[in-house]
């Protein structure tokens, strides 16, 4: 466990530096890049996928995956934006209340189906995906809900500037808080970990695993309901086919963040970093003036590179226990392990 | 008074009951939409009748399914086929689904073209297309040229906003879009960014757009997610007035951009010119009065078909705040 904690604090360190080597290089380029007040928007603008991403850190650490994230995202968001252009005068906080329990409901569903049926993670949620989706075509018909059929208020929260940043990156930085919080000072988050890191171990502590994961998909589902509001109101705009593949983009994060698909093992330091490095690349490679040809190439690289670094790290953990089981094996006065297999 | 008012009453009548004897020489053209209720193709219909009101001996029948399937529009082009209609015109819910029902109408002597969106060349006779790239070309470089002009700059700089890099259509226009362009010696393109018809992407590659051409002017996106996207991204930069987005949208999502100042015009074909042109070519194949290699579009001129049986209706309709509230209840 002590070994375990040491990766992820260097991992962290190792992705922090990556990143401001990426900025010192990005700086030589673009000065303007690294001015404050840039930096400030880049995180604005990366705040919606932190937020995503914080969610479904909390989800991978019980090694189940939330790949519905971004049809949620899309659902409340059409939905809010509906009753918006219908009734203008409902109250904001309402607006904002109403996406986050929609979208903790769409969490449950995917909960439900992995708690009480068992069924894994991937599949629940690549279907709810497309169900999430396809219910936002029922409600709107396919049309858009545009920037003239939004409240001016519906659309002024997110970049309201409050003691120099816009509200949307406040709201980021809450949850940051509050995630960090969760899961290292609450007994849930140390559940967490623990359904994660040995799902039967778990069990014999006393831990409801299966809650725990119920659990962790409706915080995710709710984070992901506020964002509904936040990127419609964002981008002014509610159709179909809003943040389209995202949920890719999210998992990304967490990988790139240090957290592992096995579950078990991360931290919100990481997921930061990881979502944060994201959006860095995402806003500089068109500032630095590298062609868009290869910017897809250029963030799929890294993120494998990031993949490799993790499943690198992963197996030299193991080997070194393996070692250290041979090593306690031979001390043992008994013949080796053979016999007794 | 009154006889004369009950006389008209029953020639009415009359002429209800038995419109399929009297007015038997008129042409009956059936229009067939992708789905009815959706308000583009009632503006169709609308320039169908009046295409029709214009021929004269014409009866549109407008119709379609209730959703958008290719088996709900074979259902109905069978009902028009019992009903021996003189014309049927279609906008295909599937190009390849509709072709042997089609076929089947042809073979009954009916004439048969597509529009708005095609049917393969063997299921219809002529297939219209609301504009051709060139066209669609040009307009866009027509709409930076004013946008510039209402930015109050003599020569400036403009970008375009595309979707993805290997968007086959996109690539098109911007092929056509850079032909025309020694036509506009004040236009100087700085730059193509692809926003890949995400919301997010194409507002970030907007920002970028605006801080490394500090003197940009213009923003041409023929793409509506990156077309609203740049407009909202030059509203949140405070840039209204400095930095004008136009390109090619819809009335509806645009109109908000209208108001706000930061859209002055953009195009789109329009949906009523559609109807009066297919109307129009339909007519004109049933009567059998269309050139060799042209058909006629009343108001819109002459259409030329190529090989492939495709005629291009016009240029796109341009769009601005006298209009955009109208056609924002339509489409």
């Amino acid at each position: 466990m002590k070994f375990a904690m040491r990766i992820v604090e260097q991992r962290e360190l190792l992705l922090a530096t990556v990143i401001l080597f990426m900025l010192v290089v990005i700086a030589s380029i673009n000065p303007g890049f690294v001015h404050p007040e840039n930096l400030a928007s880049v995180f604005n603008d990366t705040s919606i996928l932190i937020i995503l991403a914080l969610g479904q850190m909390l989800v991978i650490l019980t090694r189940c995956i939330d790949l519905s994230v971004a049809a949620n995202v899309a659902l409340t968001g059409m939905v809010v934006a509906l009753i918006n252009s219908v009734f203008p005068g409902v109250p904001i906080p309402l607006l904002l209340v109403l996406s986050l329990i929609l979208g903790a409901g769409l969490g449950a569903i995917n909960g439900a189906f992995v708690w009480l049926l068992s069924v894994p993670a991937i599949v629940v949620t690549l279907g709810t995906m497309s169900i999430y989706r396809g219910v936002i075509f029922l409600l709107s018909g396919g049309e858009w809900v545009n920037a003239h059929q939004m409240s001016p208020e519906f659309l002024a929260l997110p970049r309201q500037v409050f003691l120099g940043l816009p509200v949307l990156s406040w709201i980021a930085l809450v949850v940051m808080v509050a995630v960090y919080l969760l899961s290292r000072f609450r007994p849930f988050g140390r559940e967490l970990y623990a359904s994660g890191g040995n799902p039967h171990a778990a069990f014999y502590t006393g831990i409801n695993v299966g809650l725990t994961q119920f659990k962790a998909f409706v915080i995710s589902g709710a984070l992901a309901g506020l964002c509904g509001y936040l990127w419609v109101s964002r981008y002014a705009v509610a159709y179909v086919e809003v943040a389209n593949g995202f949920e890719l983009q999210v998992v990304a994060a967490c990988v790139i963040g240090g957290i592992s698909i096995m579950g078990g093992v991360g931290s919100v330091g990481g997921v930061i970093l990881g979502a944060l490095f994201l959006g860095i690349i995402n806003n500089s490679l068109s500032v630095v003036g590298v062609s868009q040809f290869w910017q897809l190439a250029i963030s799929g690289s890294v993120i494998l590179i990031a993949v490799i670094a993790n499943s690198r790290s992963e197996r030299r953990a193991d080997r070194i226990i393996l070692r250290k089981a041979i090593a306690a094996d031979a001390l043992q006065p008994n013949p080796g392990t053979a016999a007794s297999r | 008074m009154n006889l004369k008012t009950l006389l008209a009453a029953t020639a009415a009548v009359a002429t209800l009951v038995f419109s399929p004897l009297s007015h038997a020489e008129d042409v009956r053209i059936a229009l067939v939409v992708k789905s009815l209720g959706n308000g583009f193709f009632e503006a169709a219909h609308e320039g169908a009748q009046e295409a029709a009101a214009e021929l004269g001996d014409v009866e549109v029948i407008y119709t379609g399914p209730t959703t958008t399937t290719a088996e709900g529009q074979i259902e109905v082009i069978t009902s028009l086929i019992a009903q021996n209609v003189d014309a049927i015109a279609v906008s295909a819910n599937d190009a390849n689904a509709l072709v042997p029902i089609l076929q089947r109408a042809r073979s009954r002597g009916i004439t048969v073209i597509s529009w708005d969106s095609g049917v393969a060349a063997a299921g219809r006779e002529v297939h219209l297309n609301p504009s051709s790239n060139a066209l669609i070309g040009e307009m866009n470089i027509r709409l930076a040229a004013d946008a510039l002009e209402q930015a109050g700059a003599s020569e400036g700089q403009f970008a375009i906003m595309s979707a993805t890099p290997t968007s086959t259509n996109q690539n098109i226009w911007i092929e056509e879009m850079r032909k025309v362009l020694p036509d506009y010696p004040q236009l100087e393109l700085v730059d193509v960014a692809y926003g890949d018809d995400l919301a997010d992407k194409s507002y970030r590659e907007a920002l970028a757009l605006l801080s490394n051409h500090s003197d940009l002017k213009v923003i041409v996106a023929p793409t509506t997610v990156g077309f609203l996207a740049a407009a909202q991204a030059v509203r949140d930069e405070g840039r209204v007035g400095e930095v004008y987005v136009t390109g090619l949208g819809l009335p509806s999502e645009m109109a908000g951009h209208v108001d706000a100042g930061v859209v002055h015009n953009f195009a789109i074909w329009n949906p009523i010119d559609l109807g009066y042109a297919a109307t129009h070519i339909a007519y004109d194949l049933v009567k059998d009065t269309n050139g060799n290699g042209t058909v006629s579009m009343g108001r819109l001129g002459e259409g030329t078909l190529d090989d492939n049986g495709e005629v291009a209706m016009s240029e796109p309709f341009i769009y601005d705040a006298s209009n955009v509230h109208q056609f924002a209840e339509i489409f």
